[in-house]
């Protein structure tokens, strides 16, 4: 698999990555007003968000209607309907994309429930590589407290509730995401994550991406057309 | 366990048949097999029923065969359940509404299709078959990849993807001529539908041109797939009771075990 530099896009994808609570989308939130002020073309993009396939995600998750299999399969056909009409014609274009959560989300997750790593990364491989990908790394009790306190209510899956790992969603979800981080830690050199220490304070961490972002991408390249 | 969707369509009238002994014959179990790593968790040495599939264009005849299939497996005494293309509870609906506004791009609507299958597969196929059924599926995974194949889409990407489907114990391809397919077509519903005449590949602004090219190359597309899955093709030009016939002394070699 190729970064989309690698592959000739004008554009520049900046992905960030991590379990819940790991801060990961505040810190791509910031990254992204700063780069806007800069009246640099951006554009943000959510893992799970294709408006077409959200109705028949929430359907699924609410009835718990899903498999893993299945549960793949529709975060697959999210992710490739905004891949092929929005991420890589913005690329083409010369954007700087910015993705909460990319394709290693969906190679922890879907591996954690029991599909085969070959499997689900053989989904995938019609896409490209990031050009950058933060891995914010937690503690995972830090990152417990930060969910737990701000939202006591877990929902089925994001506890992995499916995953039969205990009948106390809490305890499930502490299981959960620790197997998630042993995923994302399992293929961060292949993928070449840029670890970011999540134990940090919010401005520190910006400090760093701000700076990652500054010297890898020639940002000057990115203007805005004047209107 | 999901129930069979009803068919919109009216019912056939019952084929003449023998009457059908008091005595009901247990089909003997084969080996079952996934063409990959199948369903996690799944057991196949439970799945005590058997999966038919009839495959075809639309005017091959399939759901005339399918329901004239049912009502003798059924006079047989075999329980029957029908699964088809894009009839999941999951994504039945969206996947509809996504084609009717054609806003989808081919990965997108390939890898929709699988969620639906996969859907059905999980929830009525492999339960049904756990529980002894004759499945009766109204297209199956070679649908989805002669169309994705035929749009150019990567051969070695599709079978990674469906190996998660379970290999069937006989699949029937009802092969028909696009002339003849044109004229059943016309004979039903007075119209050509938009994705069995292929448009959104741009073959032709002619409608019936670009029916007849899709047609043939789906059926090429077919033929290729033929060699490596090793489906029956059958002869669909024929009448609706030679055919018939046809099929039911091939299934009746399934039940037996002689068959595939």
């Amino acid at each position: 698999m190729k970064t989309f530099a690698e592959l000739g896009y004008p554009g520049r994808l900046v992905a960030v990555e991590g379990i819940d609570g790991s801060g990961k989308s505040t810190q791509i939130y910031l990254l992204q007003r700063w780069l806007e002020q800069q009246g640099l073309k951006v554009f943000f993009s959510e893992w799970n968000s294709s408006e077409l396939v959200k109705s028949a995600t929430s359907k699924g998750k609410k009835t718990n209607l899903l498999t893993p299999t299945t549960f793949s399969l529709i975060h697959a056909t999210d992710f490739a309907d905004r891949y092929e009409r929005q991420l890589v014609p913005l690329l083409r274009a010369g954007y700087l994309v910015l993705c909460d959560r990319y394709i290693f989300t969906a190679f922890a997750r879907d591996v954690v429930r029991g599909c085969p790593p070959p499997w689900v990364r053989g989904l995938y491989s019609f896409v490209a590589l990031p050009d950058l990908t933060f891995f914010f790394k937690a503690q995972l009790e830090v990152s417990l407290r930060r969910i737990l306190e701000g939202r006591p209510q877990l929902k089925y899956f994001e506890a992995g509730m499916d995953l039969r790992l205990s009948q106390d969603p809490y305890e499930s979800f502490r299981i959960f995401q620790g197997r998630l981080l042993e995923q994302y830690l399992a293929m961060s050199t292949e993928f070449r994550f840029r670890i970011i220490d999540a134990n940090q304070r919010v401005e520190a961490q910006q400090t760093v991406l701000r700076q990652v972002v500054a010297d890898q991408i020639p940002l000057a390249g990115y203007r805005a057309p004047n209107r | 366990m999901a129930k069979p969707r009803a068919t919109h369509r009216a019912p056939v009238p019952p084929p003449a048949h023998r009457p059908a002994a008091a005595h009901v014959v247990v089909p003997k179990p084969t080996p079952k097999s996934f063409y990959g790593h199948g369903i996690p968790g799944c057991d196949v040495s439970q799945l005590t029923g058997k999966l038919i599939v009839m495959e075809g264009a639309d005017g091959s005849g399939r759901s005339t065969q399918i329901s004239r299939l049912v009502t003798w497996l059924e006079a047989h005494g075999h329980a029957t359940v029908q699964v088809g293309l894009k009839r999941s509870t999951l994504v039945s609906e969206e996947l509809s509404r996504a084609q009717a506004g054609n806003v989808l791009s081919r990965m997108t609507l390939s890898l929709f299709y699988a969620t639906d299958f996969a859907d059905q597969l999980e929830n009525v196929i492999l339960p049904a078959l756990k529980a002894g059924f004759m499945v009766l599926a109204d297209r199956y995974i070679y649908t989805l990849m002669a169309r994705d194949l035929v749009r150019g889409m990567d051969a070695e990407w599709l079978r990674n993807l469906y190996g998660i489907a379970l290999v069937p114990d006989a699949v029937f391809y009802l092969q028909v001529s696009p002339e003849e397919l044109i004229q059943r077509n016309f004979a039903k519903n007075h119209a050509l539908d938009y994705w069995e005449s292929g448009l959104d590949l741009g073959l032709s602004r002619d409608m019936f041109d670009s029916f007849v090219d899709y047609q043939k190359r789906m059926i090429a597309q077919f033929q290729e797939l033929q060699k490596i899955y090793g489906f029956t093709i059958v002869d669909g030009n024929r009448p609706v009771d030679v055919l018939g016939r046809e099929l039911q002394h091939k299934i009746e070699s399934v039940l037996t075990g002689n068959g595939r």
